[in-house]
């Protein structure tokens, strides 16, 4: 039986350095290539040398797969690709394929440049390795090489995410990546088809959790920055530069032109801007809204949103500003913070989750001092808002997706080990599916029934419907009679004529015979008319002729009567019948001479004539 | 045949070019030389060589109308050259024609089903026996009545069920749902020779093919079984289980025709029980059928959700428990329960605690979740409008939302918990969602009262730029009940906020505040010192009386004492006589109070309030004698007649004044009493008896009378709503008669035979014309001078023009006077301009040559059809007048019978030394062949080259509105 093997680099059963290997139908293929946040040694990259402990990756694997831009899924991609060497196709979309770049260079420059370490990869690796890259469109089936093919479906998250149905043959394996099943201000929601795949490898962050609609949210959100604009306030939003901070813009732009407010609202340069310029470009990957009005109007070209200088902080007057980063550990957020803290009509939103010690949770843990470097003490009066906004899917929503995609397998990665459970649980119960959770290293094997394609002669075909009978049900199966051949790689069936004829044999006919011992006094050709009258009469319905040869024909059986050497009275009837089902019914259920014992039907001789 | 056809085709054809010379009637003439129908395609048939030119010749064919007599020649010809043709797509083709064919009005074609059944049992090619099945079926839907075609026509589509091309069964099917009938057995079909087995009804046939291998037949085969509902035949419960089997199919349209079949077998069999599968409970069918359309809701097709959310609103019978799932979601946060932003809203409201800043971990998850307990995949109704109301699709979000609207209208306490989630889609991204959702709320507002969280974020709205959504949300508020003081208060205080931010809104943001007012007189009592701004020891200041936001208050308060008589007493002196001076100003807002003291307006007022609450019967006694007093008079020379009429008219004219409810009836009464009244005057005896040049004053009188009648004709037919065929036949007996008295005045004004003669043509078609539209009501008109003409028309038209105008100067004058019946309801349409108001003396300046915008802000009543029939007139002072048409998009529409005219139009003019006036109105036009009587669309293509447009349709306008003067100034250009 053919199998699938699934086995998570990164991600089993963890969130970050998603990695996972999948073979299928003989392909192997490599599944985001991330890298772990919380590690700064060997381990923040997936382990490669699982595939080979030394040389390239490069005859090991079929393709690479990205499905978004998040570093947690294509940090490790230069890594990979130039140090310890890859060569072959990597596939993502455009979007993707446009911003990956700047957050890798970005990531490089911290770690480099920042931290100071050395023995990573550099800009040039950044590129060549971006040089490898094949871009997919939406629902494009993209064939890698004869066999293998693969196909983006749209799945939210953040833009250009996609999840990629995998495909050899006929066993199919999905890939979700992140995505998100509930749209949001900028992107749609995820959707997929029933592709009945083998496996669907989801990820499953919000394994345990059920969220609330996010209007509720929203409406929340803008109500606390409109009540601080309209008393003269400031707000403060610290976000990371990509995914969110698009939906926040997004959100207070048309509640801005909605209620025809003027109050100025910023945005920290950098990459944000850069990034802003590929939303821009990619329209067709956001969601309706935004697709639908951007002839009018391209939803990213904010009319009230304006780059934001280091001066304006200390403007007079109502002012929104987005800074990055987003929890308040450095940079402009923080400087911005510090100076805006003291005044109570001000108020920093949080849009996301914060680490201890940085002064994002402290405040959110309602800390009213700080302590700041040069043992000053900065006194908090502003107002602190915690506002969650997530582009994961909740546990309904992975259910949901799997009820749109129906796998026969399920594969949980992406997420802790204690949720998995829950989920894993669920989905068995719910849907009568085995779902599997592979930790690091630990391989899952699948086996799939694959279906083989086998060619069919068409006058076959068209023999099999002249026999009549309703049109041929797709959901059940049927039986007919041919030939099966296999000749090379190829399979068809085909009348047995048709095979005899190519195969060159002659056909055999199989007749089966019986001797029946009876004891007649009478001469043979008498016993034989005596046989034919009776039949005769017996057998009403049925053909029986008495042929000159001597022999008797029922139907197509022919019987002859011959007198064994020995004993005269002992005559034995020869009953021949061609490969037929109907004889035998006859054959047991009249016995031929009632009147006369029968010794010899129960060890019919059978053999070929 | 076909030789003795093709001869008798050709007959025709040069009979008519014989007769062609002979022919003196012009319209007439058109029709015959046009070469007939038949022989023309027959002759192109024959000329063309090869599929492609036949083709051709057939699609040019099929673009040009045929007439009903000649349709049975060209089927003929048709059908022989289908026998002849190989190419499959020529008989495609020919296959279709006959199905347009038959379409013909006036054409039977049961005389062709033997021939395409022939045909049929003879064609090889799949595509072909599809069109010539849907041919039949075009056919069988022309002849409803007659049961031996469609028994024969059963049969055939049964033999065709099996067939292996998709199209073909998909005809068939939709040939059995047309017209297969089920109560009866199929019993003929085992002696059509069918493999099917004899006794099957045909909703069993058709459901056989639920099954079928190709997705476009198991569509078919719903739609086909929805056919048959749609006709009246009752399904079987049997069909619910396969239907519900089917709304998993991968297919979207399979899915999308199986939940409107589930939702009809729901509506047919509500309460009959169904199993559970996997458990031995049973429910109620349409609980089940309404949980899986629920279950449709989160489908995978956008399409399929939209269908599926706008089922769920009209499945009303569906036990409240099941309802109220629907908006049911437990959250839940790492295995822990987690109560909604809802709940928590409606927890600190309960608390007493009012918008709490809120914390961090506010929404922190409480108690753990069962974990065995937990049911992620929702069964049947859980959160369906949650989801239809978050979904991408903003289709599916507006369906969700009317769904969820009429549900709620039909189940209070429904209507409660959905409150919530209606004020959340006032935040949608999408405006047309928002507006739908306001309006929806609108709806059941009278089931709710809102909480002050609830109220704080629809008035949030209030400031949306929108306008449509501003004042659909005033809409809202004037229906609304909300719970406290502090309620109305923070609605007063956001919609000065509104007026202040747009000005523009004002008359509605008053007209809300007045509805709030009257709704909620105890609230307000309590916060009027606070309101007026008055202190028991202290005088202070006199408000400004200009202001609209003191206008807002004034309102408020003043509806609000309406039913509070304490109020008053809280009053300070300026207030008493603000409220006289807004009494009379905006009496449409300000009711009448009882105040202590002030005889003089309460008498005043109460008169009016009672003539207002004077009983509507007797004023619709009142009408009706005193149109019967008026139908006595029997001549028109009668003494007293005059004065009678006169009498009468003022009467009906003071009384549409009385009784707004009747106006629109006594309006049009008096319009038509006056044309008679006209009419009498113009006829009157000593005018006609004097020789022609001695009375031109009384000619110009009786011609100015002539054309004063015509125009009021046509307010009558048209500026009316409501009227009957018989009215408006009333009517136009009116008109003729006003036309024949042009005539007669003609003549004797005119010398000569020669203009008379085209006049004479003229009048006598639109007597033609009265008769073709008015057959049915020609009985009532006896006496009349239609009837009398009718019956002497064919001596008109032998007659010579002065002849004629002899004849109709006897019958004009003999004719009875038609006694005007009233319909149940007529409504008068008109319009108000509400800006620009006239009143501004800044003129609006401009630089000549180019374009300024003035904008409009109109409100039409019980205007039919307002986007094409309204149109704006720009009077400029030196003559010029131009006329626009707003457009589709302009026009909005508020409530039943009104609509709000939002545009603007563009001025332009050369330089003027100083600022004019311009005029600016509403007009309505009309056309006399876009009456409501017109004759029906021509033939059975769109084509019209060949028809000249009726020359009898007159076009005009009526005015609308009263004019608006606006100023304005064009500079010259600087140079």
């Amino acid at each position: 039986m053919p199998d699938i093997k699934v086995t998570p680099l990164g991600a089993g059963q963890d969130v970050g350095r998603s990695c996972i290997l999948v073979s299928v139908g003989g392909k192997n293929i490599m599944l985001d290539c991330g890298m772990h946040m919380g590690y700064n040694d060997d381990r923040r990259f997936p382990d490669f040398s699982y595939i080979t402990q030394n040389g390239r990756l490069t005859d090991f694997l079929d393709c690479v797969i990205i499905s978004h831009f998040h570093l947690d899924h294509c940090g490790a991609l230069p890594y990979m690709s130039e140090m310890v060497g890859y060569d072959g196709p990597i596939y993502m979309t455009h979007p993707t394929k446009a911003i990956c770049p700047i957050l890798l260079e970005d990531f490089r420059k911290i770690t480099v440049d920042k931290k100071g370490e050395t023995n990573f990869f550099t800009s040039q690796m950044i590129k060549d390795c971006m040089k490898k890259v094949v871009p997919l469109n939406l629902h494009q089936t993209v064939q890698v090489d004869d066999e293998l093919e693969i196909k983006a479906y749209y799945a939210g998250h953040v833009l250009g995410a996609a999840m990629v149905l995998i495909k050899v043959g006929s066993e199919s394996v999905v890939y979700t990546g992140d995505y998100n099943m509930t749209p949001d201000r900028h992107l749609g929601a995820a959707w997929i088809d029933k592709c009945r795949p083998d496996i669907l490898i989801s990820e499953s962050t919000y394994a345990t959790t059920i969220r609330d609609s996010k209007r509720c949210r929203e409406r929340d959100f803008l109500k606390k920055v409109h009540e601080t604009i309209e008393r003269g306030g400031k707000v403060l939003i610290p976000v990371f530069a990509l995914g969110r901070a698009q939906e926040l813009c997004i959100l207070l732009e048309t509640f801005w032109y909605r209620m025809n407010l003027k109050a100025p609202i910023y945005f920290s340069t950098g990459l944000t801007e850069k990034a802003n310029h590929y939303y821009k470009l990619f329209i067709t990957w956001t969601n309706q809204k935004i697709r639908k009005t951007f002839v009018q109007r391209n939803m990213f070209e904010f009319k009230h949103i304006k780059a934001f200088d280091r001066s304006y902080a200390d403007n007079p007057g109502p002012m929104v500003v987005f800074a990055t980063p987003g929890m308040l550990h450095a940079g402009q957020s923080l400087q911005i913070f510090k100076k805006w803290a003291g005044n109570e009509k001000n108020m920093v939103i949080m849009p996301g989750y914060c680490v201890q010690g940085t002064v994002g949770h402290k405040i959110l843990n309602g800390q009213k001092k700080l302590e700041m470097e040069g043992r000053a003490t900065l006194e908090v009066k502003l107002q602190v808002e915690y506002m969650s906004f997530s582009a994961h899917a909740d546990a309904k929503g992975i259910m949901q997706l799997i009820r749109m995609a129906e796998p026969r397998n399920m594969l949980l990665v992406h997420g802790e080990a204690k949720k998995m459970e829950f989920l894993k649980d669920k989905i068995e119960q719910e849907f009568s599916i085995s779902c599997y959770m592979p930790a690091n290293g630990e391989t899952t094997t699948v086996t799939t029934n694959p279906s083989v394609p086998v060619d069919i002669s068409l006058n076959l075909l068209k023999r099999e419907m002249a026999l009549g009978g309703p049109l041929p049900d797709p959901k059940k199966p049927r039986t007919m009679h041919g030939t099966l051949i296999m000749k090379d790689s190829s399979l068809r069936l085909v009348s047995p004529e048709q095979a005899l004829k190519e195969l060159g044999l002659s056909e055999h006919q199989l007749r089966f015979t019986c001797r029946v011992h009876l004891q007649d006094p009478h001469s043979d050709s008498d016993t034989l008319s005596r046989i034919y009258s009776h039949l005769k009469s017996v057998l009403k319905g049925y053909a029986v002729q008495h042929l000159p040869d001597g022999t008797v024909m029922v139907e197509s059986i022919v019987l002859k009567v011959s007198s064994s050497g020995e004993d005269p009275n002992l005559k034995v009837i020869l009953l021949s019948w061609s490969y037929q089902v109907n004889v035998e019914v006859i054959l047991q259920k009249r016995p031929l001479y009632p009147s006369i014992g029968v010794t010899g039907v129960t060890d019919r001789h059978w053999r070929y004539t | 045949m076909a030789a003795h056809l093709k001869k008798r085709v050709y007959e025709e054809f040069s009979k008519v070019v014989q007769q062609q010379p002979h022919e003196e009637v012009p319209a007439k003439k058109l029709r015959l030389t046009k070469p007939s129908k038949s022989a023309a395609l027959h002759i192109d048939l024959c000329k063309a060589t090869n599929p492609t030119d036949a083709l051709q010749y057939l699609l040019s064919f099929a673009r040009k109308p045929v007439e009903a007599e000649s349709v049975e020649g060209v089927v003929r010809i048709l059908l022989e050259h289908y026998y002849k043709e190989v190419d499959n797509s020529v008989r495609l083709k020919i296959a279709s024609l006959l199905g347009l064919l038959s379409k013909t009005p006036g054409f039977s074609p049961d005389c062709i089903v033997d021939d395409v059944i022939s045909t049929l049992s003879n064609d090889k090619s799949n595509q072909v026996l599809a069109q010539l099945l849907d041919t039949l079926l075009v056919i069988g839907t022309q002849l409803p009545e007659n049961t031996a075609v469609t028994q024969r026509l059963i049969e055939v589509a049964c033999k065709h069920l099996n067939s292996t091309y998709f199209g073909v069964r998909n005809k068939c099917l939709q040939l059995l749902g047309c017209l297969g009938t089920v109560d009866k057995p199929l019993t003929k079909e085992s002696e059509a020779g069918t493999s099917i087995a004899p006794l099957r009804d045909v909703q069993n046939l058709i459901s056989d093919y639920f099954g079928d291998q190709d997705p476009r037949v198991r569509t078919a085969s719903i739609k086909a079984m929805l056919q048959l509902h749609g006709r009246g035949m009752k399904l079987q419960q049997t069909a619910y289980s396969q239907a519900c089997k089917l709304l998993n199919d991968d297919y979207e349209q399979v899915r999308s025709a199986a939940v409107q079949m589930v939702w009809v077998l729901s509506q047919l069999y509500p309460e009959s029980i169904v199993p559970i599968p996997s458990s031995n409970e049973e429910i109620r069918l349409i609980d089940d059928s309404f949980g899986k359309i629920c279950h449709m809701v989160s489908d995978g097709s956008w399409m399929v959700r939209v269908q599926a959310a706008k089922l769920l609103g009209s499945m009303q019978q569906v036990s409240p428990h099941f309802l109220e799932q629907t908006l049911d979601k437990k959250l839940m946060s790492d295995l822990r329960r987690k109560r909604t932003a809802h709940e928590r809203a409606k927890e600190l409201y309960a608390s007493g605690e009012f918008s709490s800043g809120r914390k961090w971990a506010d929404d922190a998850p409480k108690e753990k979740v069962d974990t065995s307990g937990v049911n992620l995949i929702d069964s049947g109704a859980c959160g369906a409008f949650v989801h239809g109301l978050e979904d991408e699709m903003y289709e599916v979000r507006i369906a969700a939302v009317e769904a969820l609207c009429s549900l709620a209208q039909s189940s209070p306490s429904f209507a409660e918990k959905c409150l919530d989630f209606l004020v959340d889609m006032f935040n949608d991204e999408i405006e047309e969602v928002r507006l739908q959702s306001i309006h929806a709320l609108r709806q059941i507002s009278t089931h709710i009262t809102l909480r002050e969280d609830q109220l704080d974020t629809v008035l949030a709205v209030l400031e949306d730029s929108s306008r449509d959504i501003r004042e659909a949300l005033h809409e809202l508020l004037c229906y609304t009940n909300v719970s406290t003081k502090e309620c109305i208060q923070l609605a007063l205080l956001e919609l000065l906020k509104n007026l202040t931010k747009y000005p523009t809104d004002r008359n509605s943001v008053w007209k809300c505040l007045k509805f709030l007012g009257a709704r909620h007189p105890t609230l307000v009592l309590p916060s009027v010192p606070e309101l007026l701004s008055t202190h028991p020891y202290f005088d202070t200041p006199e408000p400004d009386m200009d202001d609209p936001a003191y206008i807002a208050v004034l309102v408020l308060v003043f509806n609000a004492a309406k039913s509070c008589p304490t109020m008053p007493a809280l009053f300070s002196d300026h207030t008493f006589r603000h409220y006289a001076y807004l009494r009379d100003s905006l009496s449409h807002l300000v009711p009448h109070l009882r105040l202590p003291g002030r005889k003089q307006t309460a008498v005043l007022g109460s008169e009016l309030s009672e003539v207002g609450s004077g009983s509507l019967e007797s004023a619709q006694q009142f009408l009706q004698e005193s149109l019967v007093r008026v139908s006595t008079l029997q001549n028109l020379d009668s003494p007293g007649a005059q004065d009678l009429l006169d009498f009468t008219i003022r009467d009906l004219k003071r009384l549409g004044e009385l009784q707004t409810e009747l106006a629109g009836s006594a309006d049009f009464c008096a319009t038509y009493l006056h044309c008679q009244l006209l009419l009498m005057k113009a006829l009157q005896e000593k005018l006609w008896n004097m020789a022609v040049p001695l009375c031109l004053k009384q000619n110009a009188m009786a011609s100015t009378a002539a054309q004063q009648i015509l125009e009021e004709t046509y307010k009558l037919e048209f500026l009316y709503s409501g009227l009957e065929t018989r009215q408006v036949a009333t009517i136009h007996n009116v008109r003729l008669q006003a036309k024949a008295l042009q005539l007669i005045l003609t003549a004797r004004t005119k010398r000569g035979v020669e203009p008379l003669i085209g006049l004479c043509e003229k009048f006598l078609q639109e007597v033609e014309l009265f008769q073709r539209l008015f057959m049915s009501e020609l009985p009532h008109f006896q006496d009349s001078f239609v009837e009398k003409l009718l019956e002497l028309m064919p001596r008109l038209v032998a007659c010579k023009p002065l002849d004629l105008v002899k004849i109709l100067q006897t019958t004009l004058r003999q004719s009875r006077f038609i006694h005007l019946k009233l319909p149940e309801q007529i409504h008068r349409a008109s319009a108000t301009i509400i800006e620009p108001t006239g009143e501004s003396d800044n003129p609006l300046r401009f630089t000549s040559g180019l374009v300024v915008a003035l904008d409009i802000d109109a409100t039409l009543e019980h205007v039919q059809d307002p986007q094409t029939t309204v149109k704006v007139q720009v009077l400029y002072p030196d003559g010029q007048s131009h006329i626009i048409h707003p457009k589709p998009g302009d026009f909005r529409t508020p409530g039943p019978g009104r609509v709000r005219l939002i545009t603007q139009v563009y001025l332009s003019h050369s330089a003027w030394t100083e600022p004019c006036q311009i005029e600016v109105r509403l007009l309505l036009a009309y056309s006399s062949s876009s009456s409501r009587l017109a004759a029906p669309k021509p033939a059975w293509n769109e084509s019209t080259e060949g028809l000249p447009t009726s020359e009898s349709s007159v076009e005009g306008t009526i005015n609308l509105s009263k004019p608006v003067k606006v100023f304005i100034m064009p500079k010259p250009a600087r140079r």
